[in-house]
């Protein structure tokens, strides 16, 4: 059975390892989410903004071109529908309506691709709360149109200079602004990592892509399961809702698609479970890129939003007891299976999401298996990334 | 009884604990920047173990916990370089990092290692209580280390009672909602929690770290305290220096005067 305990841990992983300045935030949230988010009150507002701000459900779509040439029958989870571009904003909605709950005054969040960040500024111009979102300089430069979508929407941008610039930074640069400012405001983590509860807390706010996902099954195919679930996962928070009400369906196969980088052994990567070892990263055990002296290795992705050295505690429970099988997909297979789904779909994936498509090619399923992809996102903000790539 | 039980016998005011980062700003000066601080008159050292993500720390921190990395610090090299610490040393050491190079070198064979060498206590800034409880405080006890919380003005009195009846050796109060190096001064609002906290009659004594970097701050402090932490204005001083031990000494002898 895969559930969070009470102490936050799935199997060996997870918990809250924080300084003690950050236990009074966590112990509100921990005591009090649970039970605001069971109110009618919340779930009606979560709802109503879910099917009218986001735009859900999402279609669950059958790829009829690519499911001739796979030999399977291909569906596609269409997140890249929703509202902003991505899934991400199922989680912020839910996170907002629970901040104000709480009183709080202000957000910070962190972002690698910007995604979560522009989710974060918008559901904060929507609330009129103040928003303040850190993402490294690196990331800043290679995601513009998404800085600029957060500063329109009103949302401050502050770069994380230390590190490799990138994710990792931007979540530390966030967890230091809430110890700073600890009373007022709410820190919206987009993935499912960070101290318990926001693993599970971010997970179960993205298990609404599972429900749809069964539902919508069960009309097209009768079956409310496919054979396979394939999402991609940097710390996870779309794998985690795509998996979400299948963790406990071992017929479903959920396959996990990494970022390899330039290659597992290339020394230039961010494939976690191949690379990693248990460790801690921001707030909680995990498997993670580490050296054997414990230090943090700065990951490598052409896609800013794979490009972390952990992974959120659930998946390394997945891969630890072997219920998830992960593939780690390279950026140049990567960029290509993005670009044949231009082609034969007519739906631009963002980087993130062609690590999905290109699992095809890495695992092996029956014909005409049922493989439902998530498509976490679209491709726009990563138009200057295919450009410079070229391939096409 | 280690040394920092010791020193709190004999000393219930204005103690004075210098932090600097191991492997800075060279590699090897580690053990001249501990003999200098003891010269200088400071009552406490702790050595900072350096982490490629140090959550609670600010810029000047970080910034020395890189540089110390790149001058090829690590758990391993710092053993090494203080294994004769107490032939030169003679005050309280405490070592302050993050929990991941420890659970990489195994916490057991740290702690092993920290009794060896002559370490008294330990802040593991992101070891919260109750996994401390749960898994290490039996080995921590078995070593004879003491072991160091943090509270700050969020810390609710009931957790304080929890904290102070789970440690021994010291508290470590922080004085602001802040990460290290942040804000220099104290405030009212701080001078309120300090009395606060003051008002408690905890068991353990109480240094006040965060914000503290001159002669008047480190008074401040010691008024509400049992004295002071100076970490990243000490790291400002030693950074730039050209001698160090004459830096350390007029630095460390402005603030105790």
């Amino acid at each position: 059975m895969i559930k969070v305990d009470e102490k936050g841990f799935y199997g060996k992983f997870g918990g809250a390892y924080i300084p003690e300045m950050l236990h009074p935030n966590i112990e509100e949230l921990r005591d009090n989410y649970e039970q605001i988010v069971a109110t009618s009150e919340f779930q009606e507002e979560f709802q109503s903004l879910l099917r009218d701000f986001v735009g859900r459900p999402t279609p669950l779509y059958f790829a009829k071109r690519m499911s001739e040439k796979y030999g399977a029958k291909i569906y596609f989870k269409r997140e890249d529908l929703c509202h902003t571009g991505a899934h991400k904003v199922n989680n912020t909605v839910g996170q907002i309506i629970l901040a104000k709950k709480l009183g709080k005054k202000r957000i910070i969040a962190e972002t690698g691709a910007g995604q979560h960040g522009v989710a974060t500024a918008t559901v904060c111009a929507l609330m009129g709360m103040d928003c303040t979102i850190y993402m490294g300089a690196l990331d800043i430069q290679r995601q513009r149109p998404n800085v600029e979508r957060m500063k329109i929407l009103g949302a401050k941008v502050v770069p994380a200079t230390s590190g490799s610039q990138t994710l990792k930074d931007a979540t530390n640069e966030a967890m230091r602004q809430w110890i700073n400012n600890p009373v007022d405001t709410h820190y919206i983590i987009g993935s499912v990592v960070g101290p318990h509860p926001y693993p599970e807390m971010v997970a179960r706010f993205q298990s609404v892509i599972s429900e749809e996902i069964k539902k919508q099954l069960l009309e097209k195919e009768g079956t409310e399961n496919p054979d396979i679930v394939i999402a991609c996962v940097g710390g996870g928070s779309n794998a985690a809702g795509a998996f979400y009400h299948y963790y406990n369906v071992p017929e479903v196969r959920l396959i996990a698609a990494e970022a390899a980088g330039l290659g597992i052994s290339s020394g230039k990567s961010a494939a976690t479970t191949a690379l990693g070892t248990s460790g801690i990263l921001h707030g909680s055990k995990t498997l993670l890129m580490q050296t054997e002296d414990g230090q943090v290795i700065e990951p490598h992705s052409i896609s800013a939003g794979l490009d972390y050295p952990g992974i959120g505690p659930v998946h390394a429970h997945l891969f630890d007891i072997g219920r998830g099988e992960f593939v780690a997909v390279e950026d140049e297979d990567a960029m290509k299976a993005g670009i044949e789904l231009s082609r034969m779909e007519g739906i631009i994936p963002a980087i993130e999401t062609a690590h999905a498509i290109h699992a095809l090619n890495m695992i092996t399923y029956k014909k005409d298996d049922i493989i439902v992809i998530n498509l976490s996102g679209r491709g726009d903000k990563d138009l200057d990334t295919y450009i410079k790539w070229g391939g096409y | 009884m280690n040394r920092i039980h010791t020193l709190f016998q004999n000393k219930k005011e204005r103690a004075l604990s210098i932090y600097f980062t191991a492997g800075f700003p060279a590699l090897e000066d580690t053990l001249p920047t501990m003999q200098a601080i003891e010269e200088a008159g400071a009552d406490i050292i702790e050595i900072g173990v350096p982490y490629s993500d140090p959550i609670a720390d600010g810029p000047t921190i970080q910034d020395s916990n890189m540089i110390a990395l790149e001058n090829g610090m690590s758990l391993k090299k710092l053993f090494e370089q203080i294994k004769d610490m107490r032939q030169t040393v003679s005050i309280p050491v405490v070592l302050m990092g993050y929990l991941n190079p420890i659970i990489q070198y195994g916490m057991e064979a740290f702690l092993q290692k920290c009794k060896e060498v002559g370490v008294d206590g330990l802040i593991l800034p992101d070891l919260p209580m109750q996994q401390y409880l749960d898994e290490f405080k039996e080995m921590f006890d078995q070593y004879g280390l003491s072991n160091t919380f943090l509270i700050s003005p969020q810390t609710s009195e009931s957790r304080i009672r929890e904290i102070d009846e789970n440690s021994n050796g010291f508290i470590y109060m922080v004085s602001s909602h802040s990460i290290t190096g942040a804000k220099t001064g104290i405030s009212e609002e701080q001078i309120s929690y300090f009395k606060r906290v003051q008002d408690m009659n905890l068991k353990n004594p109480r240094l006040i770290g965060f914000g503290i970097s001159d002669a008047e701050t480190f008074t401040t402090a010691s008024k509400y305290g049992n004295g002071a932490i100076i970490g990243s204005a000490f790291i400002k001083v030693v950074k730039d220096s050209k001698n160090l031990n004459a830096d350390i000494k007029s630095y460390i002898q402005s603030v105790i005067q």
